[in-house]
């Protein structure tokens, strides 16, 4: 039994290039990992040739920590996305990594409803092809 | 000083189809009649075309020109700004005739905003669809595999935290569906004409993707619009009142293709453009006598109003309460109905509406001694294109 609901021919991404090994860093290390400057530091997502504040090309992927804090977010009350019309309405965030960046993911152990801005979760990674996990994000009840 | 006071451009042109849910014409037929709508309006005829800008999908530059007969093609591009390239187009437009590039440029964009959607039998589907491609590797490997595939979604992670840090109303974005359904009632080409509603209807409306109901999401529509822009000198010679273009910009947010990673979500693309193009044609937001504001979901109306600088950040909400932006108000917004209450037609309606009070004959709908206004276009992740036009003197 997963820990993650189950979505029936949801979509799993087919990337190329960095966002390939975006998802394969996460999927191989069970962490997550960003692209980080090696000239000046700056933390970046989605994955770029360069960094944008020093236009460095000198990059490698460093983990997390994982911890981040809710920035916004949607409730979907559609079936946009067949995979997910089992579990109407489903949250979709925005969480602001500790580390600065800011990614898309979805929300498990709460309930929509109870969505606050700034609350502090924990990622979660589900592998869901050989080099691709996606991410969840749980409260931590801090 | 800039090249628009020393040879201004104009629209010269408006032409636009029925707006309905249900076309059995590919959108390039619709954007045909649009354009020998536009062209008669603008006093020319085919041969005068000798500039094209096509809408980023559905047709090409060459596609239109073959069926228009437009046999000497001296300028064209195509915008990648989504919703916003038809309004950035027009500005292109109006560069393109004081450079000399051109002399009457055809803007057209149409689409089967609904047919495209439900397909039935017998009915053709374009072979090309809009192209994305501008922020399409971002939506496709970042947010589909989440559920999030609409517009509405990616837009209501601004809405959201907008919403909750300056307490934005309810009301407030019914607020802006309401008035622009109540204008609609003035327009015979408005879907939602003989359909009006009330606060209650609005609140009662059902959840799609919070913040946002129903009614705060635009029209699905079959429907064309075309504009033809020439200089003002060219255009006094026309049938109709020209329409002076005042001054055109655009503006990206940073980074464009992807909405959630901004340091700040709220600085749209028409944040910067807006101050450039009121600056371009030295005038301020007071100025403006009305206001047709790119609304495909209500909640972009508000971030636009701050982005216009008609009001401060976080205070959108309180300005559209109590009738300002309704006919009469302070500032009226989307005197046609928009694209909430006429039908989405990219922004583009917008412009023929603009038109049509500068020209002093949008009937039920007229502003009293309208002289400026501004046309804004919303596209892809919050690109930006803003339009002043004024009556000309």
């Amino acid at each position: 039994m997963s820990a993650f609901p189950e979505r029936p021919g949801r979509l799993v991404p087919t990337p190329v290039g960095l966002n390939a090994g975006f998802y394969e860093r996460a999927a191989t290390t069970g962490r997550l990992h960003f692209q980080r400057c090696d000239e000046c530091g700056v933390w970046r997502h989605p994955p770029r040739f360069r960094c944008a504040a020093c236009s460095s090309d000198s990059w490698s992927w460093s983990p997390v920590s994982g911890r981040g804090r809710v920035f916004s977010w949607t409730v979907t009350h559609r079936p946009v996305d067949p995979a997910f019309a089992a579990e109407l309405p489903y949250a979709v965030l925005v969480v602001e990594m500790e580390e600065g960046v800011r990614m898309v993911g979805n929300l498990i152990g709460l309930a929509p409803s109870e969505l606050q801005l700034d609350l502090a979760v924990m990622a979660e990674l589900e592998t869901v092809a050989e080099a691709v996990a996606l991410v969840h994000f749980r409260p931590t009840g801090e | 000083m800039s090249t628009f006071s020393a040879r201004p451009a104009a629209i010269a042109g408006v032409g636009e189809t029925d707006y309905v849910r249900g076309s059995d014409r590919l959108p390039v037929q619709l954007m045909l009649e649009a354009a020998d709508a536009a062209i008669a309006d603008a006093g020319l005829t085919v041969a005068d075309i000798d500039g094209i800008v096509p809408p980023p999908g559905y047709t090409t530059v060459e596609e239109l020109a073959a069926n228009l007969g437009v046999t000497t093609v001296n300028w064209s591009v195509t915008v990648h700004m989504g919703g916003a390239s038809g309004i950035a187009a027009i500005g292109d437009a109006a560069a393109a005739i004081q450079a000399g590039l051109a002399r009457n440029v055809l803007v057209v964009v149409g689409w089967n905003g609904y047919s495209a959607f439900r397909p039935r039998p017998g009915v053709p589907v374009p072979r090309r669809g809009l192209d994305a491609n501008a922020v399409g590797d971002v939506v496709l490997d970042y947010y589909l595999p989440y559920g999030a595939r609409s517009a509405a979604q990616f837009y209501a992670f601004i809405a959201m935290r907008h919403k909750l840090l300056f307490g934005t109303r309810d009301t407030d974005t019914g607020e802006i569906a309401v008035t622009f359904r109540r204008h609609a009632q003035h327009n015979e080409r408005a879907l939602m004409r003989g359909r009006p509603m009330t606060m209650e209807d609005y609140l009662a409306s059902p959840w799609v993707t919070e913040p946002f109901r129903l009614f705060d999401c635009c029209l699905e529509t079959d429907c064309a619009v075309a504009v033809i822009v020439t200089s003002l000198d060219a255009a006094r010679d026309g049938p109709a009142a020209p329409v002076a273009i005042l001054a055109a910009a655009e503006g990206h947010p940073h980074p464009a293709d992807d909405i959630v990673n901004r340091r700040d979500p709220f600085r749209i693309g028409l944040t910067d453009a807006a101050p450039r193009a009121f600056g371009r044609a030295g005038l301020a937001v007071d100025d403006l006598d009305f206001a047709e504001i790119y609304d495909c979901f209500t909640y972009v109306v508000l971030l636009q109003l701050e982005a216009l600088g008609v009001c401060g950040r976080g205070e959108s909400g309180a300005f559209v309460r109590d009738g300002a932006i309704g006919l009469g108000g302070k500032l009226p917004l989307n005197t046609h109905g928009g694209l909430l209450s006429q039908g989405h037609m990219w922004g583009m309606n917008h412009v023929v509406e603009a038109t049509r009070q500068l020209r002093g004959a949008a009937g039920e709908a007229q502003v009293e001694g309208a002289e400026i206004g501004a046309v804004t276009g919303w596209g892809d992740f919050g690109d930006g294109s803003i339009l002043l036009l004024g009556r000309d003197r």
